[in-house]
């Protein structure tokens, strides 16, 4: 555990030095995320123990967002003063960018795959987790 | 004998405390969320930070105190993003066959969340600090932060635009999909990652791998395809 935990966070380093080294506007961690991606092809397999590890630590990713997610508290003012602005954009803006990717990427990929329709997803709905 | 303020007063001061109130705070909002049968409008993380929000504000407490607990769940951010190689490695025979698709969604993507966002803030009479902060508002913290100092916003305000969009994303994406009758894994994943980052993405995991898979890779490239993008065009447009 401890010694796969290492791995992910040598990488991060790798990934912050990569990105500070060429002055990409991607952040350490994302960088960190190439190089790993990129050597697993090189080993061609994910070893067990880093597929633990990861997964422990991605089966509660969202946790990960609390503490900054709290820092909502320092902007109760402007919260309060652009609330319908802010709100409306929030909301409305997210709501278009998923409709818009997801259809392009939806129509893009049935399109490339042509006329055999591509592997459809087992289950119709998605709520259900294991 | 010591009084419970003393015990207080002891605990306030190390970053114990503000750790094991996140930790609580998240698994109330987890309890919720499995209790409404994984429900994306019981967001955990929302309740959570409802939840801690409200405990901070009734005892005094200032985020910067909080944060010293809190830094170490905070930490562990990076080392799960790198983490997301794994899920995408599992999938990189699809996301291969499809990287085209995936190329210009993105980019369409990400135009729209910028765009959309700065407009409709700025339509609907936000100051100019909100709406320059709104661009990067589907990008992952780090970078929000960094574009948003490039085109004179606020830093720390982005950062809370971006984890509301976050939160957002996650909590209606899924029954937008299901209305817009979007089955295809890869496309759901895809949207969400771009739109709502590491929150979207967590969320994408937890429901398929594919999907998480495409989410994860989704919030990186639109961490990249933004940060090229919003300068640029801000320059272009607003001469500054």
């Amino acid at each position: 555990m401890v010694e796969w935990f290492t791995v992910l966070v040598v990488f991060q380093l790798a990934g912050e030095i990569l990105s500070a080294a060429t002055k990409l506007p991607v952040p350490g961690p994302v960088c960190g995320m190439v190089l790993l991606f990129l050597a697993l092809v090189i080993y061609r397999r994910v070893p067990d123990g880093l597929a633990k590890t990861a997964e422990g630590l991605l089966s509660n990713l969202s946790l990960l967002f609390v503490p900054a997610g709290a820092g909502v508290m320092l902007h109760f003012g402007v919260l309060q003063h652009d609330l319908l602005p802010i709100g409306a954009s929030l909301v409305v803006s997210t709501l278009l960018t998923i409709a818009v990717t997801a259809a392009l990427m939806a129509w893009l990929s049935r399109k490339a795959s042509g006329t055999a329709p591509g592997p459809k997803p087992a289950a119709p709905e998605p709520e259900a987790r294991s | 004998m010591t009084s419970i303020a003393d015990i207080w007063v002891y605990l306030s001061a190390s970053p114990l405390l503000h750790l094991a109130l996140t930790l609580v705070a998240y698994q109330a909002g987890y309890a919720v969320y499995r209790w409404r049968k994984f429900n994306p409008i019981f967001n955990p993380v929302l309740i959570a930070i409802i939840i801690l929000v409200t405990i901070l504000l009734v005892t005094h407490t200032s985020y910067q105190t909080y944060f010293q607990g809190a830094q170490f769940v905070h930490f562990l951010l990076g080392p799960a993003t790198v983490a997301l190689a794994i899920p995408l490695y599992r999938q990189v025979a699809r996301v291969r066959k499809s990287a085209l698709a995936v190329t210009v969604s993105l980019i369409v993507g990400s135009i729209t969340a910028a765009a959309s966002a700065v407009f409709i803030t700025w339509v609907l009479g936000g100051t100019r600090d909100s709406f320059v902060s709104m661009a990067p508002k589907s990008v992952t913290t780090p970078v929000a932060m960094g574009i948003t100092e490039q085109i004179g916003g606020l830093p720390t305000l982005t950062a809370m635009f971006v984890i509301l969009t976050g939160i957002t994303g996650a909590m209606l994406g899924a029954p937008l999909l299901n209305a817009l009758g979007i089955r295809d894994w890869a496309a759901r994943g895809l949207a969400m990652g771009t739109a709502s980052h590491g929150i979207g993405t967590a969320r994408a995991l937890q429901v398929n791998e594919i999907a998480g898979a495409f989410a994860g890779l989704a919030m990186g490239l639109n961490a990249l395809a933004s940060a090229l993008l919003i300068p640029a065009a801000w320059h272009l447009i607003f001469g500054r």
